[in-house]
C-alpha cells in the first residue's frame, strides 16, 4: 500500500510588477493505491501546478509532499525509486514521446533502468506490456510514434508509464487531445488497469462527466483552493459548493435538456 | 513606458562599457607607439598634441589610471579624439569625417533599396507561393552567394572597362573638388551608381527569402484566413494583415545591417578605390595609426548601438506585443 | 414555456442555404475525398450542428461553401445556393471573385476558433472591426465607422473603451466575444462558427454560448455550428448532421438523434460522451465498449 499525501501544500510565484500569484493554497490530500482521485478544475485554477510539483518541475513554497511518510527525495537513488513508484500519463502523446525511437526503445528504456526484469526477459516484458494496454505488439513494437494513431500513442505512453510497475499513476489530461470516439476507449483501458494492478490514480482534467465516472473521488479546485472534495457521485449530483454548483452547471448535459418535456430550444 | 526608459538604461550601460573597453584596449598594447612616433618626428609635434596623445595611451606616468579616464572623457566629450599619426597629425575627428559620408551615403542607400526592393519581391513571392515568382529565389540567392570581390571585378570588366557606362573607381572624377554644384553631384552619382548597384544586387538574396519565408508562415496564421473571410480585397489582406506582420523580423535586421554600414564594406571599397571607413580603416591598420584605430572602433561599435536602438524603437511601435512582454 | 413560441418565430420555414452534391478533393498524391456528395438545406434562422472528429470534412465542408478553400483543395461537385432575404437566389459557385467578397460578411459571417489566432496581434480591434465597414460600407464616414464598431462592442458586452486593445490584451472569452462582434457587424443572414469555443473553460463557453443565442433571437441569423462537442450541439441546435469521413452520415433535429439515433456511428459518437447527471456508467446512449487498438 502506497500513499502520497499533500499537507498544506503552498505554491506561490513571484511576479515582478504586479505582486505575487498565489497558485496552490494549503491543499491537502491524500492518494493511495486502489483508489482514483480526479482533480477538477479550470485553466488557472492550480492542477498543473499540482501535476508539476509531483514531477518535480516545481517545489512547494511551504507545506509538505510526502511518500509513504517521507517527503520527495531531491537526488539520487532515493529520486528514482519515487521515480519509478509514481509516474505520469500526459496530455499530448505526440510530444512525450521522441520521434526518433521505436515503440520497442520507449518501453525497453524504463525496465532496463529500473531493472524490473532480467535482461534476457526485457523483450517478453515489452510484448506483454503492449498487449496490456490493448495493443497488437507486432503491429507497433518497430514503428516510431508518428507511425500511429493518436490513441496509439497514449496507449504506448500507458505502457511506458507501467513499465516500471509504479504503485501510483498521475494522468494530467490524458484523452484531452484524443479525437472523441477513441476518449473512452482509453479512460476504460486506464481504469481496468487500476483495477488489475491496484494503481493509485491522480486523473487531473477539466471535464466533469468522465470524473465522475473514473474515478472514486473529485477534488475541484477554484484558483488554488480546493473548494469541494468527496465522493465523485456526491460532488456532481449533490454539490455543496456554489463554485462546483457552478461548473455543473454550464458543462453541456443533454440528458438534462431532453428530460424536461419540450424544450427542444437551445438553452435561453 | 516603462520599457522605453529600461531599454535606455541597457544602452546607455552598453554605450559607457564599449567606450571603456575603447580605453583600455591600447592600454594593454605591448610597446610604445607614441614614443616612437613622436622620437621620429622630433620637433614637429606641439607639446598640446603630445600631451593628448599621452593621455590618450596612458602613457602619462604622472596620472593615475583614473585621472588618465576622466580626462579621456573629457577630450571625447569635446570632440577630441586624438591626432592621426598616418595622416600628418591631423585631428583624427576630421580624418573620420572625410570619410565617413561617403560611406554612409553610398551603402546606406545601396542598403535601403536593396531592403525596400527585396523586401516587396519577397513579399510577392510569398503571397503568390508557388507560381513563377518563386523563380526569383534561386536567381537573388545565387548572386549574394557569389563572393563580393568578384562580383565587384566583374561588373568594372563588363560595365565600366567594356561598356564603358561607369567609371571603374573612385568617388569623383579625379582632379574635382568637393562642392555642391550639379556637375559634381552628377560626378558622385555617376561614380557611386556601379558599386551601389553590386551591393544592391549581392543582398537582395537574403531580404527577398526573408520575407518570402515569412509571408509563407503568416499566411498560413487563422487572421488571415479571417480578413479573406471578411470580404476584403486580396491587396488590403496582402498589406494590412500578411506583409504587416511578415515584415517585422525583417525590420530588425535590417535595423542591425545599418549598423554594419559603417565598419562592414571594406571590400567594396577596395574593389572600386571608394574613400570611404573602410578602406580608411585598412589604411591605418596598416599604418599602425592607433589613435585612428581606435577612433574608427569608437565610431563603428556607437553605431551599431545607434542601430541596435533604432530596431528596438521600431519593433515597439510596430508590435505591441513587444511593449507588454517587456515591461 | 415562452421559450417554445420564441423557437417557432426564430426558425422559419423557408430556406435560407441549400448545399446539393458538395463534394471537396485534396489533389495530391493520393488524392484525398475530404467532403462526399453532402447535401443538406438551411432554414431562416435555425442553428444546425454539425458534428464529427478531426479530419471528417466539417470544416473543410463550411470553408468550400464560403469558398475560402486553399489549393490544392478544390470543389469538384456540387452547389451551394443562398436564397437570399431579398428574394434572390445565389449561386455561390457562379460568383466571380468581386462577387464571392461582396458575398462573404455581408451575407455570411464567420467565427473562428478565436482564443486562438484569429485575430491579428499586432493590430488593435477597434481597426479590425473597421476593416470590415470599410470594405463592405464605404459610403460610412471614420466618425461612423467608430460609432459602429463602438457600439458592436457594447452589443457583446465587451465595452466601447476596449477599441483601441490589442489582442494579447484581453482574456480568450473577451477575443471570442469580439469576433461574435465582428461577425455581427453587417447583419448576416448567416453565421459560420467552427469550434468558437473549444478552447475556452465551460463558464466561459456557456456565457459564450448564451450570447450567441441572445443575439440570435435578436438578429434572427441562422448559424452553422461545427464541432465534436455532441453533448454540446445536442443542447443548442435545433438540428445535427453527423459528419464521418467526408459524408454526413445522418442529420435529424437534435431530439431526434439524442433518442433515436439511426447510424451507428452517430450512437457510437453518443455513447463517447458519459452522462453528467445520469446514472453511473451510463453514458448519453449505449454502453461503452473498450476499443482495441483504435
Amino acid at each position: 500500500m502506497t500513499t502520497l499525501e499533500f499537507k498544506d501544500v503552498t505554491k506561490r510565484y513571484r511576479i515582478r510588477g504586479t505582486g505575487d500569484f498565489l497558485a496552490l493554497d494549503k491543499v491537502n490530500f491524500t492518494l493511495t493505491s486502489g483508489k482514483t482521485i480526479a482533480l477538477v478544475g479550470q485553466s488557472g485554477s492550480g492542477k498543473s501546478t499540482i501535476a508539476k510539483i509531483l514531477t518535480q518541475l516545481e517545489r512547494a513554497t511551504s507545506g509538505e509532499v510526502l511518500l509513504d511518510g517521507k517527503p520527495i527525495p531531491r537526488r539520487g537513488r532515493a529520486l528514482r525509486s519515487y521515480r519509478q513508484q509514481v509516474r505520469m500519463v500526459f496530455q499530448d502523446p505526440f510530444a512525450s514521446l521522441n520521434p526518433y525511437h521505436t515503440i520497442r526503445h520507449h518501453i525497453e528504456r524504463p525496465l532496463r533502468l529500473d531493472k524490473v526484469v532480467p535482461n534476457e526477459e526485457v523483450e517478453n516484458e515489452v510484448y506483454r506490456l503492449l498487449e496490456r494496454v490493448r495493443l497488437e505488439p507486432n503491429d507497433v513494437i518497430d514503428r516510431r510514434p508518428h507511425e500511429l494513431s493518436g490513441g496509439q500513442r497514449q496507449r504506448v505512453a500507458i505502457a511506458r508509464a507501467l513499465a516500471s510497475r509504479p504503485s501510483l499513476l498521475i494522468a494530467d489530461e490524458p484523452v484531452s487531445m484524443l479525437d472523441v470516439s477513441i476518449r473512452l476507449g482509453v479512460l476504460n483501458l486506464l481504469a481496468d488497469l487500476q483495477r488489475e494492478n491496484n494503481l493509485g490514480v491522480l486523473y487531473i482534467t477539466h471535464d466533469l462527466a468522465t470524473a465522475r465516472h473514473f474515478s472514486d473521488e473529485i477534488m475541484v479546485l477554484n484558483r488554488g483552493v480546493v473548494v469541494e472534495r468527496g465522493n465523485a457521485d456526491d460532488v456532481i449530483l449533490n454539490p455543496q459548493h456554489a463554485y462546483t454548483r457552478e461548473l455543473r452547471d454550464a458543462s453541456p448535459n443533454p440528458d438534462k435538456h431532453f428530460a424536461a418535456p419540450g424544450t427542444t430550444s437551445p438553452r435561453s | 513606458m516603462r520599457f522605453f526608459l529600461r531599454r535606455t538604461a541597457f544602452y546607455l550601460f552598453t554605450a559607457w562599457a564599449a567606450i571603456t573597453i575603447n580605453f583600455f584596449l591600447p592600454r594593454f598594447l605591448k610597446g610604445d607607439p607614441v614614443s616612437a612616433y613622436i622620437a621620429k618626428n622630433q620637433g614637429l609635434i606641439s607639446p598640446d598634441a603630445a600631451a593628448a596623445l599621452r593621455t590618450l595611451f596612458g602613457l602619462d606616468k604622472n596620472q593615475s589610471l583614473l585621472e588618465q579616464y576622466i580626462s579621456y572623457w573629457k577630450l571625447l566629450l569635446s570632440g577630441d579624439l586624438g591626432r592621426s599619426f598616418s595622416k600628418g597629425l591631423a585631428p583624427v575627428t576630421d580624418v573620420i569625417a572625410s570619410a565617413l559620408p561617403w560611406t554612409i551615403g553610398l551603402v546606406g542607400i545601396a542598403t535601403i533599396i536593396s531592403f525596400v526592393i527585396g523586401t516587396t519581391l519577397g513579399a510577392y513571392a510569398g503571397w503568390r507561393r508557388g507560381s513563377k515568382a518563386d523563380a526569383l529565389i534561386p536567381i537573388t540567392t545565387f548572386f549574394s552567394t557569389v563572393p563580393y570581390f568578384w562580383l565587384g571585378l566583374i561588373a568594372i570588366a563588363f560595365f565600366a572597362t567594356t561598356l564603358g557606362w561607369f567609371p571603374a573607381s573612385h568617388a569623383y572624377d579625379k582632379g574635382a573638388s568637393p562642392e555642391l554644384t550639379w556637375d559634381f553631384i552628377g560626378q558622385v552619382i555617376n561614380h557611386g551608381t556601379l558599386p551601389a548597384l553590386t551591393i544592391v544586387v549581392s543582398s537582395l538574396g537574403g531580404w527577398v527569402l526573408g520575407m518570402r519565408n515569412m509571408m509563407v508562415t503568416v499566411m498560413d496564421e487563422d487572421y488571415v484566413t479571417v480578413a479573406q473571410a471578411k470580404g476584403l480585397p486580396p491587396r488590403k489582406v496582402l498589406i494590412n494583415y500578411a506583409a504587416r506582420n511578415a515584415v517585422l523580423p525583417q525590420l530588425s535586421s535590417f535595423a542591425l545591417s545599418l549598423g554594419f554600414i559603417v565598419g562592414g564594406t571594406l571590400v567594396m571599397e577596395l574593389v572600386f578605390s571608394y574613400p570611404g571607413v573602410g578602406k580608411l580603416l585598412l589604411d591605418a591598420t596598416n599604418a599602425k595609426d592607433y589613435p585612428l584605430m581606435q577612433g574608427l572602433f569608437l565610431i563603428i561599435t556607437l553605431t551599431i548601438l545607434v542601430a541596435n536602438i533604432l530596431a528596438d524603437v521600431a519593433y515597439a511601435i510596430l508590435d505591441p506585443r513587444t511593449r507588454q512582454s517587456e515591461a | 414555456m415562452t421559450l417554445d413560441k420564441n423557437q417557432e418565430r426564430i426558425v422559419t420555414s423557408d430556406n435560407l442555404l441549400t448545399v446539393s452534391n458538395f463534394s471537396v478533393m485534396y489533389d495530391v498524391d493520393p488524392p484525398v475525398e475530404a467532403v462526399r456528395d453532402v447535401s443538406l438545406t438551411l432554414k431562416r434562422g435555425e442553428i444546425l450542428g454539425l458534428a464529427g472528429e478531426s479530419g471528417c470534412g466539417k470544416t473543410t465542408l463550411a470553408y468550400g461553401i464560403q469558398r475560402l478553400l486553399k489549393p490544392p483543395a478544390v470543389i469538384t461537385q456540387g452547389s451551394a445556393i443562398f436564397h437570399d432575404k431579398a428574394g434572390e437566389d445565389i449561386d455561390l459557385n457562379s460568383l466571380d471573385e468581386k462577387q464571392m467578397r461582396a458575398f462573404r460578411w455581408n451575407k455570411a459571417s464567420m467565427v473562428f476558433q478565436g482564443a486562438m489566432n484569429a485575430l491579428n496581434p499586432v493590430v488593435n480591434i477597434g481597426k479590425q472591426l473597421g476593416d470590415v465597414f470599410t470594405t463592405h460600407r464605404p459610403e460610412l464616414s471614420r466618425a461612423e465607422r467608430h460609432e459602429e464598431s463602438a457600439r458592436l462592442l457594447e452589443i457583446v458586452g465587451v465595452g466601447r473603451d476596449r477599441l483601441r486593445a490589442f489582442p494579447h490584451e484581453l482574456s480568450g472569452g473577451m477575443r471570442q466575444r469580439v469576433m461574435i462582434a465582428m461577425a455581427l457587424a453587417l447583419k448576416p443572414q448567416l453565421m459560420i462558427m467552427d469550434e468558437p469555443t473549444t478552447a475556452l473553460d465551460v463558464l466561459v463557453q456557456r456565457e459564450i454560448l448564451q450570447q450567441i443565442s441572445d443575439l440570435r433571437k435578436e438578429f434572427g441569423f441562422s448559424v452553422i455550428f461545427i464541432t465534436h462537442d455532441l453533448p454540446l450541439l445536442l443542447e443548442i441546435s435545433d438540428r445535427i448532421a453527423v459528419m464521418r469521413a467526408g459524408k454526413v452520415v445522418e442529420i435529424n433535429t437534435a431530439e431526434q438523434i439524442y433518442h433515436h439515433a439511426e447510424h451507428e456511428y452517430t450512437r457510437k459518437l453518443l455513447a463517447s460522451f458519459p452522462s453528467l447527471t445520469g446514472e453511473r456508467g451510463d453514458f448519453v446512449r449505449g454502453t461503452s465498449s473498450v476499443e482495441t487498438g483504435a
